[in-house]
């Protein structure tokens, strides 16, 4: 069904840069939302109001704008710049990063509201015994906080990444070798669209299964981990 | 950074937005229509019910729904005979439809998810009054479950009309003059790409944020009978 012309292997292959773009967005997205949770709960008002801002504007834009405003726009908007101040200068980023850098950024906003109630379920004792023992803020967010958090954390970011992995597809159209525009290559050139798309979305759906039975694992070590 | 120069475009970009709240409109009615028998049949206790249901709810929910664009509008070239055949061609030939067609499916698959949620958690006791006073299976649904539902499902529904709405900015790759393809239009002609881009962000940004409020609203007036009396 799937021969497209010896075609298949090459869809096939392109999962292997969706994959890295979506696990490197998704480690972006993490140290973004953590950072995120961190200072929306800060005494700093500055601090706070610009996490707030940060997930406001995110969620309220559609992700393909922040892609295209990232990748063609913010290139332009050095130029300019420098443009004015009698530079000439020609800025151009590579599709991986532009991809990564957006889609962590993005996802970022969604992981800070998930680590954002995940802070908020663990007992606020277990930070006053912390302080109690002596500990400094850094040392009682890693030997303390993370550790559990992440037990609260886990089903929310599993989430985030299912949504951020069908997210990579939007990618294809700056270029980027994954499995979209790999298809598109291949229906481009057999003249099978229907084949080749299809073949694409069962890729996606095999992404999107092994990560549900991978994070009903992680649950499971996590929460073992989390009993006393 | 020539702002002045975007009010000659402002006609155009009427015209896109448009476009975007009526694909997001058109999918969002028909795909909450077509919503409600679909999260029937997967409760229902048949296996020949449950299973078409459940496939066509995990594939769009686990799919891009990017994917599923390209799927319908350049997918439907490769039958071509065959839908000519059935005197459907025409249909699939025009972007606007495969776009109305592919997002209502999409919004169709999540939203039974979220109706079925909420018709499993109307509360036992609300379904045996109703049977108490007579009532019977579509009358049951019609007065009972199905509003209960709704108010239950109303926030979570809220977020994937939203939701919709933004992702409908997808339909400007398949060639639709919706408010992202009229940007991307007139950054061909006038080369300003982050001025037009930033405007157009922020009118997403206005209408997420007018739906938010309207849907907040709906709430409320959902919500009044358990309302406090003060």
């Amino acid at each position: 069904m799937f021969d497209l012309e010896g075609y298949a292997p090459i869809i096939i292959a392109g999962i292997k840069n969706t994959l890295m773009v979506g696990l490197s967005a998704m480690c972006l997205a993490i140290i973004f939302g953590l950072i995120g949770a961190w200072a929306k709960t800060a005494s700093n008002l500055f601090v706070r109001s610009f996490a707030n801002v940060y997930t406001t504007v995110v969620r309220g834009v559609p992700e393909l704008i922040l892609l295209l405003l990232f990748y063609y726009g913010f290139p332009q908007l050095v130029q300019d710049l420098a443009e004015s101040f009698g530079y000439e200068l020609l800025v151009d980023i590579n599709p991986f990063l532009a991809g990564t850098l957006t889609i962590g950024f993005i996802y970022g906003a969604f992981c800070t509201e998930v680590f954002r109630g995940a802070f908020a379920s663990i007992p606020p004792g277990q930070a006053e015994s912390a302080k109690a023992l002596g500990m400094s803020g850094p040392l009682m967010y890693r030997r303390i906080l993370l550790p559990q958090v992440m037990h609260f954390a886990l089903p929310g970011l599993g989430n985030v990444w299912l949504v951020l992995i069908k997210a990579t597809a939007l990618i294809s159209i700056i270029q980027l070798d994954e499995i979209m525009r790999m298809a598109k290559i291949a229906a481009n050139a057999t003249r099978e669209p229907f084949t080749a798309y299809f073949l694409a979305s069962l890729l996606f759906l095999a992404i999107t299964v092994v990560s549900m039975v991978g994070q009903y694992y992680l649950e499971k070590k996590w929460s073992r981990a989390g009993a006393h | 950074m020539d702002f002045n120069m975007l009010m000659g475009y402002a006609p155009r970009l009427l015209d896109g937005l448009w476009v975007t709240l009526g694909i997001t409109g058109l999918s969002v009615l028909i795909g909450l229509i077509l919503a409600v028998p679909i999260a029937l049949m997967r409760l229902s206790p048949y296996k020949i019910l449950q299973w078409p249901s459940y496939f066509f709810v995990f594939y769009f929910r686990g799919t891009p729904l990017l994917v599923q664009l390209f799927l319908v509008y350049y997918g439907s070239g490769q039958f071509r005979v065959e839908l000519t055949e059935l005197g459907l061609w025409g249909y699939f030939r025009e972007a606007y439809f495969c776009a109305v067609f592919t997002l209502t499916l999409n919004t169709c698959a999540y939203t039974s998810e979220i109706l079925r949620g909420a018709i499993q958690s109307v509360p036992k006791g609300e379904i045996e009054a109703g049977r108490a006073c007579g009532m019977s299976g579509a009358l049951l649904y019609r007065r009972i479950i199905l509003p209960s539902a709704l108010r239950t499902a109303w926030p979570a529904y809220g977020n994937e009309v939203i939701f919709l709405m933004q992702a409908s900015s997808l339909v400007s790759i398949i060639t639709l003059l919706d408010l992202t393809g009229v940007a991307r239009r007139i950054i061909s002609e006038t080369f300003a790409v982050y001025e037009v881009y930033l405007l157009i962000a922020a009118a997403y940004l206005v209408i997420t944020y007018l739906l938010v409020f309207l849907f907040k609203r709906v709430e409320a007036h959902l919500q009044r009978h358990v309302q406090s009396v003060s």
